[in-house]
């Protein structure tokens, strides 16, 4: 198999980001331009002098990944290739917060990018800041547990409602738990035009803090406790990928974490409380 | 005019394998070549069982140079085939 994001880079051992990307890469294949948001995987991946991509790579500020790559979409069409796919990978900082103006910039005028979020769900790559990301409850540096605070008091941003607010082709959620569905939408993406946009949870061993050994049990646990719905709109379109047959406790999935460790039983009940409300709206 | 542009997948100088505690040990006799430790190992480090045809499949091979010993793969064996065994001096 071609390597398009080779081993030696930096990542923490466990990370789900770079298992998120290789998969994403493997599905999309060598005909790719990658531009990157400013993240953990921009500083695992392209520590100068070396780099672990095998595919060309433009490293984007925070701000302007949507941008960078709506330029590079339009010269590779205004040079008559109208083959080669331009792909973003942006964390969730870069996503939900300092590049969204010009990632919904990129979206209102359905420039051809597929754009995937990796969400860890905070600001890790410079030691667990809280996002627009971060879920209700969680502990981060900048939303720590103490007398008043119980980690984070909002709830997570609906990014990809958001998102598919903007009328785009193609919007859907992934857990890198679910392996074969993440693959599917990615080779659905592939060959759409326009804007699309692929979430994929992809769990921080340091920053949520639970053995490294956990991360695919984690992203697939988000799926079963049902905190973590995936589907996808297609032309406006909903449609859910899975509905679990038997939804497990959310308290299964945040035990597992430190981030959520200070949480109550009460207040692990008020997340149950607003997951199930998130579901029986569901039709 | 020499530009300041790193070549693809110079990564690889980079061994990671000495960040490693723990180090997964491959029991092949239970080993059903499934591929699920290559498929989630966040190095891409496990070969052998990655192939797409399942007959020209070998057992998983670890790359010790790159594995940092994380355990996904011991976790998510299905067979319970992958053992991690501390790191001895």
């Amino acid at each position: 198999m071609e390597e398009y994001f080779a081993s030696g880079h930096t990542a923490c051992a466990g990370c789900g980001m770079p298992i998120t990307v290789r998969h994403a890469l493997n599905v999309l294949g060598k005909d790719v331009i990658v531009v990157n948001a400013t993240s953990c995987l921009e500083i695992v991946s392209s520590a100068y002098p070396r780099s672990a991509w095998g595919v060309p790579y433009i490293h984007s500020l925070f701000e302007n990944s949507g941008a960078i790559a709506a330029g590079a979409v339009a010269s590779l069409r205004v040079q008559g290739n109208d083959h080669t796919k331009v792909v973003v990978f942006a964390g969730d900082g870069s996503t939900y917060d300092i590049g969204f103006g010009v990632l919904s910039g990129m979206l209102e005028r359905n420039d051809d990018v597929l754009y995937i979020c990796y969400d860890n769900e905070a600001y890790m790559n410079t030691g667990n800041q809280r996002s627009g990301s971060t879920p209700f409850g969680a502990a981060t540096t900048t939303s720590p547990a103490g007398k008043v605070n119980h980690g984070k008091m909002q709830w997570k941003k609906p990014i990809a409602e958001i998102i598919a607010a903007h009328q785009i082709p193609y919007v859907a959620t992934a857990s890198i738990g679910y392996m074969a569905d993440f693959e599917s939408k990615v080779r659905k993406a592939k060959d759409m035009k326009g804007a699309r946009f692929i979430l994929t949870l992809a769990p921080c061993v340091t920053g949520w803090n639970y053995d490294s050994s956990k991360t695919i049990e984690l992203a697939k646990l988000a799926v079963d406790t049902g905190l973590w719905m995936l589907y996808e709109i297609e032309d406006g379109k909903f449609k859910l990928s899975l509905r679990p047959q038997q939804f497990k406790p959310v308290a299964d999935y945040l035990k597992m974490q430190a981030r959520f460790k200070h949480l109550s039983e009460e207040q692990i009940k008020t997340i149950q409380e607003h997951m199930n409300k998130a579901w029986a709206e569901m039709k | 005019m020499k530009l300041a542009i790193a070549n693809p997948r110079t990564s690889k100088e980079n061994k990671t394998g000495d960040w490693r505690s723990f180090k997964p040990i491959v029991h092949t006799e239970n080993c059903i070549k499934c591929g699920t430790c290559a498929s989630y190992c966040p190095e891409g480090c496990i070969s052998g069982v990655d192939k797409k045809n399942i007959q020209e499949r070998e057992f998983p091979k670890i790359d010790y140079d790159y594995c940092k010993g994380c355990g996904i793969c011991a976790n998510e064996c299905p067979k319970k085939t992958i053992e991690m065994v501390q790191e001895e001096k």
